[in-house]
């Protein structure tokens, strides 16, 4: 039984008659399409990609960053005003006092904190939900690292440069896939389950833009597999790694010289603020799905909301290419309930292909993400070949049934569990029906700069994964994200370890004048106090609730705020 | 919607069912649940995740990924008329007519301390920090509790005859939700029990792999290093030709 409504079953017809043609171009193992020129590239990009239409960015006009071109959602972010005052707090009795703090739990701050561990430092690991509860949770298809034969670093660096249309930093590119197999290594040592044959060699599966066969995968639960070990690690450290969860941190906190020095966390369930001071900050809060930029669907974290970006910006580090969004080609968009949801680029690296509703294969199926994503579009909008849903978005077809043809029966079951069990649920059996996808918010490719060490332009202040920028340049591959967790995670905990040990015995003056300096810049410069930032969490109340609220008055103390 | 209209609406049949709420108002397309034991109107299609937050309701814990990947909102529910305590993901799970339900946003669980490196992968390991794994009654609950359709029951039967490496493989899917704890009459965490048998499997129990030894040597050695320090010296239009001109192989190893 079909688990699409009856109108979609006439494209539902066509996309399994053409079927066996595309199955026969696969299976002889040709290019089932041709892949696009540079050229190419460039017209559909330019045409369709949400980054390239005219109010896509706008210049930021405070700040490090000030006159440079960013997502224009970014901007609004970055220009709102700091939503604490300076003055309401005491700094000088610190609550916690570590060597290293580490903001936010998902898989770079776990990394981090586990270096630190081992190094035999304490650290403060505080996060706004729980530990894991992260973007690095939710990774599905894999982990790219060069470690089989066929491969190595260099090419894997082309590919990621190249991927990112060149505008990656080298260097960072460089640890990125120089690190990759050591990486592997590491996680296998931890306990982590990659996929391998009886011989030990590990399976890898081809990703969009890569030229080799380089992603290792543990099922598609590879970020679940990988995060739940080094939550794990983690809380086999009770001794030097104190957790403090629901309690994000709103403001860094400077020393005298300047230099980052802690933090202010807030307590979201009891409303209180708490101050941390440390010898070096590590930041590591993820990126920024949960903005909805351009009013996309995401894949991501309920907590993506780019708290690390606002307060690094605050305190005056620099961020790097902020005008930059990855949209993920296949997001379900359908059925309704798991809208945006992220359907692993893996199918397509198993052989899925993307069709329109005339079933016809319109595209390579693993161009880099950016450009597939733009034909995705292209083909749902300007060329009418999408598939309309009964709630009036569009999508076209992610013909998964191919996989279990082309590498034999319960290849689908066994690869592609948690795609599945999530269709299931909701009636479809994408064993033998297709998936119908569009564009979803994924990735954050820009944040705040970095070097190889993850030293920002802000002394004492690191910053590892999605919060950072310039490993990916514009456009990060399948599986980069993973592996940049794993290894500036790393990188960030030796290094904040490493500065934190030459500073022992050091306890700073805490400061918040930052925060003051900011509001006068954005006061000096007429942006009127509209909203302040950073948000904690997106705002998906009804609004007709929101409306019968009473702003200001807070009845359970009977006082106007 | 004018307060005075809704006073003197009189109440739908559905909602005589139950206790009267006043500030009930009952609409199209709308169905009764009970949040915390307080009936709702919500949309039939949404998830509970969603319907939550439909009536105005906001998440600052039992919640995550809202895919179906983090285990953060496990909720427990019934429903009208049926004695079976249900269990579920709240954000995969679709609002049913006269739902009673509870989140869990945290499960008291004892997470043991060790360290894997000295650990060896075998029963014994697991017994001494988990011990409680031999209280089973093999009651199923636990697999009848997970949102996964995990086997929980039967990897706890393979750990308890020490193939870890089986355990392993059943319940790889888990997403740590904690239903099967909140279930288990033996008071067990399989869960974690799982995570330890994983964890060991992962590091001893697969084989490793020669290829990867081998590229840790070449790289000890320097090797690629020349190579990519040409690469990083290469001009944009280089580069870029390179790139195009890079060759495409797909050997399965």
């Amino acid at each position: 039984m079909s688990g699409y409504p009856e109108y979609m079953q006439v494209s539902l017809e066509k996309v399994k008659a053409t079927r066996p043609a595309r199955l026969e171009k696969a299976k002889a193992g040709r290019e089932v399409v041709k892949r696009m020129s540079l050229a190419e590239r460039e017209e559909v990009l330019s045409g369709f990609h949400p980054d390239y239409q005219p109010d896509a960015r706008k210049p930021i006009r405070i700040g490090h960053n000030k006159g440079e071109e960013m997502t224009s959602r970014v901007v609004d972010l970055l220009e709102s005003y700091p939503s604490i005052n300076p003055g309401d707090f005491d700094l000088s009795e610190p609550d916690f006092d570590t060597d290293v703090l580490i903001i936010g739990a998902g898989g770079g701050g776990c990394m981090a904190a586990i270096q630190v561990a081992n190094a035999g430092l304490n650290s403060v690991l505080a996060t706004k939900l729980r530990v894991g509860d992260s973007n690095s949770m939710m990774s599905q298809g894999g982990m790219q690292a060069a470690v089989n034969p066929h491969d190595n670093p260099a090419i894997h660096y082309l590919d990621a440069i190249g991927g990112g249309h060149f505008d990656n930093k080298p260097e960072l590119v460089e640890a990125l896939t120089m690190d990759g197999p050591m990486i592997a290594g590491y996680l296998e040592e931890l306990g982590v389950m990659w996929d391998k044959d009886s011989e030990g060699i590990c399976n890898t599966e081809s990703g969009g833009g890569t030229s080799r066969r380089r992603m290792l995968s543990c099922r598609d639960y590879t970020g679940a597999e990988i995060q739940r070990v080094l939550r794990d690690e983690v809380k086999n450290h009770p001794d030097k790694i104190t957790i403090v969860e629901y309690s994000p941190a709103v403001e860094l906190l400077l020393d005298e010289a300047g230099e980052a020095a802690g933090a202010l966390l807030y307590n979201m369930e009891t409303e209180e603020y708490t101050v941390v001071r440390a010898r070096s900050v590590i930041m590591s809060t993820g990126g920024f799905g949960r903005l909805h930029i351009k009013g996309f669907a995401t894949t991501n974290h309920y907590g993506a909301t780019a708290d690390g970006l606002v307060m690094a910006y605050h305190a005056g580090a620099k961020l790097l290419y902020m005008d930059s969004v990855q949209f993920h080609p296949t997001g379900a968009v359908y059925p309704e309930q798991i809208l945006g949801f992220l359907i692993t680029e893996k199918v397509r690296g198993l052989g899925g292909q993307p069709v329109n509703k005339e079933g016809e294969l319109f595209v390579f199926p693993l161009e880099p993400r950016d450009v597939e994503a733009a034909s995705f579009i292209r083909e749902s909008t300007k060329r009418g070949m999408g598939v309309k849903t009964p709630a009036g978005r569009v999508g076209v077809w992610l013909d998964s049934p191919l996989i279990d043809l082309l590498s034999g029966p319960g290849t689908i079951q066994t690869t592609l569990p948690a795609m599945v069990r999530q269709f299931k649920r909701f009636g479809i059996d994408i064993t033998q029906e297709p998936m119908l996808v569009y564009p979803t918010l994924h990735y954050q490719n820009g944040g705040i700069e970095i070097n190889t060490d993850t030293r920002t332009t802000l002394a004492g202040l690191f910053a590892a994964g999605e919060v950072s920028g310039g490993v990916h340049g514009r456009n990060r591959l399948m599986g980069n994200s993973v592996l940049d967790y794993n290894v500036f995670g790393r990188r960030a905990g030796k290094a904040a370890a490493e500065r934190a040990k030459a500073l022992a015995g050091r306890e700073a003056k805490l400061s918040l004048d930052h925060v003051r300096a900011f509001r006068k810049e954005l006061e000096d410069t007429g942006i009127p106090e509209t909203s302040h930032a950073p948000i904690l969490i997106p705002e998906y109340r009804n609004p007709e609730v929101l409306k019968k609220h009473r702003k200001n008055y807070d009845p359970f103390i009977g006082q106007f705020l | 919607m004018d307060e005075k209209e809704v006073e003197v609406k009189a109440p739908e049949p559905e909602a005589q069912a139950g206790p009267a709420y006043p500030d009930d108002k009952p609409k199209e397309n709308l169905i009764p649940v009970f949040i915390y034991g307080k009936r709702f109107f919500v949309p039939e299609s949404f998830t509970i995740i969603t319907a939550m937050e439909y009536v105005g309701f906001q998440f600052k814990k039992a919640i995550g990924c809202r895919e179906g990947f983090c285990g953060a909102c496990a909720t427990i529910y019934r429903l009208e008329g049926d004695y079976k305590l249900r269990t579920g993901l709240a954000c995969q799970t679709v609002v049913e007519p006269n739902m009673y339900l509870v989140q869990i946003p945290f499960t008291p669980a004892v997470k043991a301390v060790y360290d894997i490196s000295k650990l060896k992968p075998e029963l014994a390991s697991i017994q001494r920090y988990y011990p409680e794994v031999f209280r089973c009654v093999a009651c199923n609950s636990c697999t009848k509790a997970c949102p996964q359709e995990i086997e929980v029951m039967d990897y706890i039967q393979e750990i308890k005859r020490g193939n870890l490496a089986k355990a392993a493989d059943l319940s790889f899917d888990c997403i740590m939700c904690g239903l099967c704890a909140v279930r288990c009459p033996a008071e067990m965490v399989q869960y974690n029990i799982a995570l330890l048998a994983r964890r060991l499997t992962g590091r001893y129990l697969l084989p490793r792999s020669a290829h990867l030894a081998e590229r840790l040597a070449e790289q000890k050695e320097g090797r690629y290093e020349k190579e990519i320090e040409k690469l990083k010296g290469l001009s944009r239009e280089e580069l870029t030709k390179r790139y195009t001109e890079r060759d495409l192989d797909f050997k399965v190893f």
